[in-house]
C-alpha cells in the first residue's frame, strides 16, 4: 500500500533499540500451618506488606524470583508513512510494547525515538463520563487525546457525523445505546491529528457496518502518510492495514516481514497431530503425543465439521500431582479464542499418580462451522503455576456439513432444533 | 504540523517539571476542571444548593454543641457566624484536599490506558472546588447583614488567603496522591484524616487559645499549620476579631511553598510507576 515511502530515504518515525521492561509480580505469600504463626503473620504484615509494595516499582539489575521481563531486547525501526501490525499471543508483550511507546509506562532499558506527534488508542472512549452530554465528552476525550480545543473545534461536525449521533448530541451519555456511545468515542479517535498513531484492538466496536466504516477511515489514514502501529488478533484486519508485520514471542521480536508471510507463520507455529516429540512440562508431566480421530478411526489434520471428533492427549505423570489442569483452548483460524476445557471436568483436581495417561476430548459434531482451528494445549496446576500456555498448537480443517449454499455466518454452528408451525393449517410440523 | 522529536528512556530518581508540556495540555486541565463542575451535583435535587446546606448546617450544629452547650469563645462576634467563616475556607480544604489525594486512585482506567500529564489529576480539584466555596461565601454577607457586622478594609487580603488555601490543598493533595497509588492506605485515612485536620485548625475554636495556652512559640509553631493562618485570616477581615494575624500567615506560607514544591517533586518521582502499579 504504501511501499512507495520506503526507499525514498524517507525519515524514520519510530527507532526502537534494545526495548526491555520488567515487572514485580508480587512473591508468592507463605503458608503457615498454626493457628499461632498465622496470628504472628498477621501482626507482622504490616511490616512486610510495606516491603513488598515498595517493590513493586523497583528495578532490580539481578534476575530476582518475583521479575518478570514483559519486553526482552527489541529492536525495530519504521519508516514515515508504514502501517505496521504486531501479532502474537496474549502475554507476547504487545500491549506492553505500545504502552511504552505512548508513554503509560517507561521502560526498564533501551531507548525510543518517536519523529513526530504521537497519539494513541489504547482504548476508546478512556474518560467519557455518562453524566456529560455528547458535545461535552467529544471535547473532553478530544483533549485528554491530546487535542487542543481549537483542533476539536474544527473537527466537531465531522466528529458528529462519522458517529451519526446528530440528534442526540446535546443528551447525556448515558442515556446512549452502548452502540452510539463506542461510535461516538471510535469516531473522536479516528479524528487525531498526528503523525503517528498506535492502535490496540480498538477496531472491534460496533456492529458489521460500522466495523467497515472504521477500517475505510484507517484504511484512509494510512493513504495520507501517517504512521500507524497496530495491534491486533485479527488477522484479516493486519493483512487488509499493513504492509508490514511484526511477531512477538515470550516478550522478544521474533519476525518481521510482509503480513501475509508473518501471519501465516503466526498461524502455522502449529502442529500437525503426528510431529510432536515428546517434552517434559515441568518436572510433573512429559508430553508425549497428540492424536485425532473421528468415528474410532484416526484421522488428520482433515475432519468432518458435522460428526464428532476427539483429541487425545498421550502424556506420562512423573511424580504425583494434584490440582493438575489439562485441557486446550480452542482457537479459531483468525485468532479468535473460542472456548477453553480441562479434562479435571471430569476427573477432577485429586492426584495423579505417575504412570502413563490419555486424555480424550469429544467436541460435538456440528458445534462449529467449517474452516481451520487451532486446539492449543494447556497444562497447569490449578492456582500455582502455568506448565504449558499454548506453546503447543494443534491444526485441524474442519470441512462443510451442510449440504447446501445458504451461507450461516458466526463463530459457532450449532444444530440446535427447529420446529415450525404453520398456522391456521390442519397441522405440519417439521423438525 | 509541526515536527517534534520525543525521545524515550528509562527513567529513575528525580524528575523535572516539564512546563511546555504542562501548558500544551491547559485545555484539557480546563474541561477536567469543567467535567468535575458540571458532574458535581448532577441528579441531585438540591443541585449547588449542597453548597450552601453543607456549611449551613455544619454552622448550625457546630452552633448548638460548641455554642450552646459548651459555650466555646468565639472572640466576641456570635457563634454562628464565627464558625461559618471558618467552615468556608475549611470545607473548601478537605474537599479539595480529599478529592486530589484520591484522584489518582479514582482514575486508574486513564492512567492505565491514555497518557498526559498526570500532574493534572490532583491539581485538577483545587480549582473546580472553587466553585462551592464561592457559592457558600455568598452566605456570609447574608449572615453579616443578618448580625449588623460590617466588613474591615482588610477584606482586600482575602484573595491572598485563598492563594494560601489553595496552595495548601494542592501541596498535601500531591503529597498523597503520588503515595495513594502504591498505598493504598490512604484512600482509608483520609476521612480520618480530614478530620483530624479540622480539630487541628481553629475551626470551631478561636485562634486566640493558641497564644494563650502555648504562647508566643506556640503560636509560631501552629502557623506552620497554614490552614490556621488562613482561618484566623479570614474572621479578622471579615469579623473584625483582630489585627491580621501576618506572622501565621507568613510561616503557613512557606511551610505550604515548601510541601507544594517537595510535593512536585515527589509526585514527579513516583509518577513513572503509576501505571505498573495502579
Amino acid at each position: 500500500m504504501n511501499a512507495s515511502s520506503n526507499g525514498q530515504g524517507a525519515e524514520k518515525a519510530i527507532i526502537v533499540v534494545g526495548l526491555g521492561k520488567q515487572y514485580h509480580i508480587g512473591v508468592q505469600e507463605a503458608r503457615h500451618d498454626t493457628l499461632l504463626k498465622s496470628a504472628g503473620a498477621w501482626l507482622a504484615s504490616p511490616v512486610n506488606n510495606f516491603r513488598r509494595l515498595r517493590r513493586l516499582s523497583a528495578v532490580d539489575e539481578g534476575e530476582a524470583a518475583d521479575v518478570i521481563w514483559a519486553l526482552r531486547d527489541v529492536s525495530f525501526t519504521i519508516d514515515r508513512g508504514e502501517v505496521v501490525g504486531i501479532i502474537g499471543r496474549n502475554g507476547a508483550g504487545k500491549s506492553t510494547l505500545l504502552k511504552i511507546l505512548s508513554r503509560i509506562t517507561p521502560p526498564s532499558a533501551g531507548r525510543v525515538i518517536l519523529n513526530g506527534r504521537v497519539s494513541s488508542l489504547l482504548e476508546v472512549g478512556t474518560g467519557f463520563h455518562p453524566e456529560l452530554t455528547g458535545r461535552e465528552n467529544v471535547y473532553l476525550n478530544g483533549t485528554i487525546l491530546g487535542m487542543r480545543k481549537g483542533e476539536v473545534d474544527r473537527k466537531f461536525d465531522e466528529i458528529v457525523a462519522f458517529a451519526e449521533v446528530e440528534k442526540f448530541i446535546d443528551t447525556p451519555v448515558k442515556r446512549y445505546s452502548s452502540g452510539m456511545r463506542m461510535r461516538l468515542a471510535f469516531a473522536v479517535s479516528a479524528h487525531l491529528q498526528s503523525d503517528i498513531l498506535l492502535v490496540d484492538e480498538v477496531l472491534a466496536v460496533g456492529d458489521a457496518a460500522f466495523q467497515e466504516k472504521c477500517l475505510n477511515k484507517m484504511e484512509g489514514v494510512t493513504r495520507v502518510g501517517r504512521t500507524v502501529l497496530l495491534v491486533s488478533h485479527n488477522m484479516q484486519v493486519i493483512q487488509r492495514l499493513c504492509n508490514r508485520a511484526i511477531l512477538m514471542q515470550k516478550g522478544r521480536l521474533t519476525a518481521e516481514g510482509a503480513p501475509s508471510a508473518i501471519v501465516g507463520r503466526y498461524l502455522n507455529d502449529a502442529l500437525a497431530a503426528t510431529t510432536l516429540e515428546p517434552v517434559e512440562l515441568g518436572q510433573q508431566v512429559r508430553m508425549n503425543r497428540l492424536t485425532v480421530t473421528q468415528d474410532d478411526i484416526p484421522a488428520g489434520e482433515y475432519l468432518d465439521s458435522g460428526r464428532p471428533f476427539e483429541v487425545h492427549v498421550h502424556y506420562d505423570i512423573l511424580e504425583p500431582v494434584r490440582n493438575l489442569l489439562l485441557g486446550f483452548n480452542v482457537v479459531a483460524g483468525d485468532g479468535i479464542a473460542l472456548f477453553r476445557t480441562y479434562d479435571m471436568l471430569t476427573y477432577g483436581l485429586g492426584e495423579r499418580a505417575p504412570g502413563p495417561y490419555e486424555s480424550v476430548f469429544q467436541l460435538p459434531g456440528g458445534l462449529l462451522p467449517a474452516g481451520q482451528y487451532f486446539f492449543e494445549v494447556v497444562v497447569g496446576i490449578h492456582r500455582l503455576r502455568w506448565l504449558s500456555k499454548g506453546d503447543i498448537r494443534l491444526r485441524l480443517n474442519l470441512g462443510g456439513a451442510r449440504e447446501t449454499d445458504v451461507d450461516f455466518p458466526g463463530v459457532v454452528s450449532p444444530v440446535g432444533s427447529w420446529t415450525v408451525h404453520h398456522n391456521g393449517d390442519a397441522a405440519g410440523e417439521h423438525v | 504540523m509541526k515536527s517534534e522529536q520525543i525521545v524515550i528512556e528509562p527513567v529513575r530518581g528525580w524528575q523535572v517539571i516539564d512546563w511546555r508540556e504542562l501548558r500544551d495540555y491547559r485545555d484539557l486541565f480546563r474541561f477536567l476542571v469543567d467535567r468535575d463542575i458540571k458532574v458535581l451535583y448532577k441528579q441531585t435535587v438540591l443541585g449547588f444548593g449542597w453548597a450552601i446546606l453543607r456549611p449551613v448546617l455544619s454552622m448550625v450544629i457546630f452552633t448548638i454543641i460548641f455554642g450552646n452547650l459548651a459555650q466555646v469563645d468565639s472572640d466576641g462576634v456570635p457563634y454562628a457566624i464565627f464558625s461559618y467563616v471558618a467552615l468556608v475556607p475549611w470545607l473548601y480544604f478537605s474537599t479539595a484536599l480529599s478529592a486530589s489525594a484520591l484522584s489518582l486512585v479514582n482514575n486508574t482506567e486513564m492512567l492505565t490506558k491514555i497518557y498526559f500529564p498526570r500532574l493534572v489529576f490532583p491539581m485538577t480539584p483545587v480549582f473546580s472546588k472553587l466553585v462551592d466555596f464561592a457559592i457558600s461565601f455568598v452566605i456570609v454577607f447574608v449572615l453579616m447583614a443578618w448580625f449588623r457586622i460590617m466588613p474591615t478594609a482588610r477584606m482586600i487580603f482575602l484573595p491572598l488567603l485563598v492563594a494560601l488555601m489553595m496552595l495548601t490543598a494542592a501541596g498535601m493533595g500531591l503529597w498523597f496522591a503520588a503515595m495513594s497509588v502504591k498505598y493504598r492506605d490512604v484512600k482509608h485515612a483520609m476521612p480520618f484524616l480530614t478530620q483530624i485536620l479540622m480539630y487541628a485548625a481553629p475551626v470551631v475554636w478561636s485562634g486566640t487559645l493558641i497564644a494563650e495556652r502555648f504562647g508566643e512559640i506556640g503560636r509560631i509553631l501552629f502557623g506552620l499549620y497554614p490552614m490556621v493562618g488562613v482561618i484566623e485570616g479570614f474572621r479578622s477581615a471579615l469579623l473584625d476579631t483582630g489585627p491580621m494575624p501576618w506572622d501565621m500567615i507568613l510561616i503557613g506560607t512557606f511551610s505550604a511553598a515548601v510541601m507544594f514544591v517537595t510535593g512536585l517533586f515527589y509526585f514527579r518521582r513516583m509518577e513513572a510507576t503509576f501505571a505498573d502499579v495502579a
